[in-house]
């Protein structure tokens, strides 16, 4: 093996693609958080739908979809593979294991938590970026597709809404480890900083999911 | 001595204790029950009482490992009530004390589980993976010659507290036992940053790391996902900061040393 395929089929060497990775991911969250914003503005989705428009169609957002894709699969194969070896170093298990006295429950079921997101991630991307591709969607009143709409008709759901709100959960609990893990990976550990990482990732893990779940629920109460 | 205390009546207590004949065999928990136990004796001492009696009714004592008994030599193991070394932090099994249990209480010991740490017998577990990652590169070289004089290469203060913190590593594995992933990376971490802080760790320093993570992941242990239980249980207090000295210097030493 060359030292490349060495330092990346290492333990540490995987992790630090999932932290590179996630910290990405976690970029993507904000612009897309942002992005989405525009769902709240009160003008019957005009510009939502021109922003959709513009992420459809601008070829530097074209060509960020593919890496934000190679960042998906590289996050999630790389934590599979991990999580496989992980659970192959202690065939044996304790009868009697208290690791709810040493650790915190988030930062020990990021696998669960990860397969919640990936599962929301699959039905989240059938009902709006597959549609919004593939299907037959009205234009609004300006020209565009009418993804607002598409919104406002899946959010009118319960149990749509439900499995919204409780996968922004699944992903506060998911970031409020990773986020800080990743620095920590990274080798980012210093007296001076890591307080500040801690606070920053557990206020970026809130305030991110709470904008996500406020969309839905704005959607089934308030229109 | 021990009558005057109020709080050391003896107690009874139900042992749920893992037997293995060999490393191959298949084990089982067994019960026992001891009886009259001082509140005074150490966790191991108490063993030491149940084996007399499992010796006095002709049975196989139960194997644990044990040496110094005072916190110091890291042979000491055990998994207490789903606890490495126990229910208390900062200590060896030795330095747990019968007073820490209440009368009537049961009792699940186990030993340390990793398939790198593959089973002796009953609670001895075999740590010499430990040793193999510390022979791949936790050394110095040193001229022959006559003997330098002490305090002759200038370390700062804190430097030398940090590297003196990582040297208190007894090897006794809790880290693994503890870990989810059963890795050695708090192990690892706390001999990498030990001599990677130092001016005389310098010569073999991206060496080293690179040789060192090697021999872990070939020994199978698992790896890390920062849960920090490990320095939870640490007897001696390994803080994680070097499992983040760790990651740094492994990734330095891959993008930059002369192994290809």
């Amino acid at each position: 093996m060359s030292w490349f395929t060495k330092t990346f089929s290492s333990t540490i060497g995987r992790k630090l693609v999932v932290a590179l990775t996630g910290l990405f991911l976690c970029s993507f969250l904000v612009v897309h958080l942002i992005g989405n914003l525009q769902l709240f503005s009160a003008d019957e989705g005009i510009a939502f739908n021109a922003y959709t428009y513009f992420m459809t169609h601008n070829p530097v957002i074209r060509a960020m979809e593919i890496i934000l894709l190679l960042g998906f699969v590289f996050h999630i194969y790389e934590a599979y593979a991990l999580s496989r070896r992980n659970q192959g170093a202690r065939s044996v298990k304790y009868a009697v294991n208290h690791l709810d006295q040493n650790s915190s429950w988030s930062s020990r079921n990021m696998g669960l938590l990860g397969t919640v997101i990936f599962i929301f991630l699959l039905v989240h991307l059938y009902n709006f970026y597959f549609k919004l591709k593939f299907g037959e969607i009205g234009l609004d009143a300006q020209g565009n597709k009418n993804l607002y709409a598409i919104t406002e008709e899946a959010f009118s759901q319960w149990w749509y809404v439900a499995l919204y709100v409780i996968s922004m959960v699944a992903l506060a609990f998911h970031l409020i480890h990773g986020f800080q893990s990743a620095f920590q990976t990274l080798g980012l550990n210093h007296k001076k900083y890591t307080p500040a990482i801690k606070a920053v990732g557990y206020v970026f893990s809130i305030v991110v999911c709470a904008g996500f779940a406020a969309m839905p629920l704005y959607f089934f109460f308030f229109k | 001595m021990a009558g005057n205390n109020p709080n050391s009546k003896p107690m009874n207590l139900t042992l749920k204790v893992w037997r293995q004949k060999n490393t191959n065999a298949s084990g089982q928990l067994v019960t026992y029950n001891v009886k009259d136990i001082s509140p005074e004796m150490s966790f191991l001492e108490m063993m030491d009482v149940l084996n007399e009696d499992l010796l006095r009714q002709g049975q196989d004592p139960i194997a644990f490992d044990h040496d110094c008994r005072e916190g110091i030599c890291g042979m000491c193991s055990l998994y207490i009530n789903g606890r490495a070394h126990g229910p208390e932090s900062g200590t060896t099994t030795c330095q747990l004390h019968m007073r820490k249990f209440s009368d009537g209480d049961t009792i699940v010991i186990e030993p340390w589980r990793a398939n790198a740490f593959p089973i002796h017998k009953d609670l001895s577990v075999d740590r010499s993976a430990l040793d193999r990652i510390q022979q791949a590169g936790g050394y110095v070289s040193v001229n022959t010659g006559g003997v330098p004089d002490a305090n002759e290469i200038p370390i700062p203060k804190s430097i030398a507290d940090k590297a003196f913190d990582a040297a208190t590593c007894i090897q006794c594995g809790a880290c693994v036992a503890a870990c989810k992933n059963a890795s050695a990376m708090l192990f690892l971490s706390a001999k990498v940053s030990q001599l990677a802080l130092l001016p005389q760790g310098q010569v073999e320093r991206k060496t080293r790391v690179e040789n060192m993570l090697a021999q872990h992941d070939e020994e199978g242990f698992g790896s890390c996902t920062n849960i920090g239980s490990c320095a939870a249980e640490c007897p001696v207090g390994i803080s994680l900061e070097n499992i983040a000295i760790l990651n740094r210097e492994y990734i330095v030493a891959k993008a930059t040393s002369e192994n290809v």
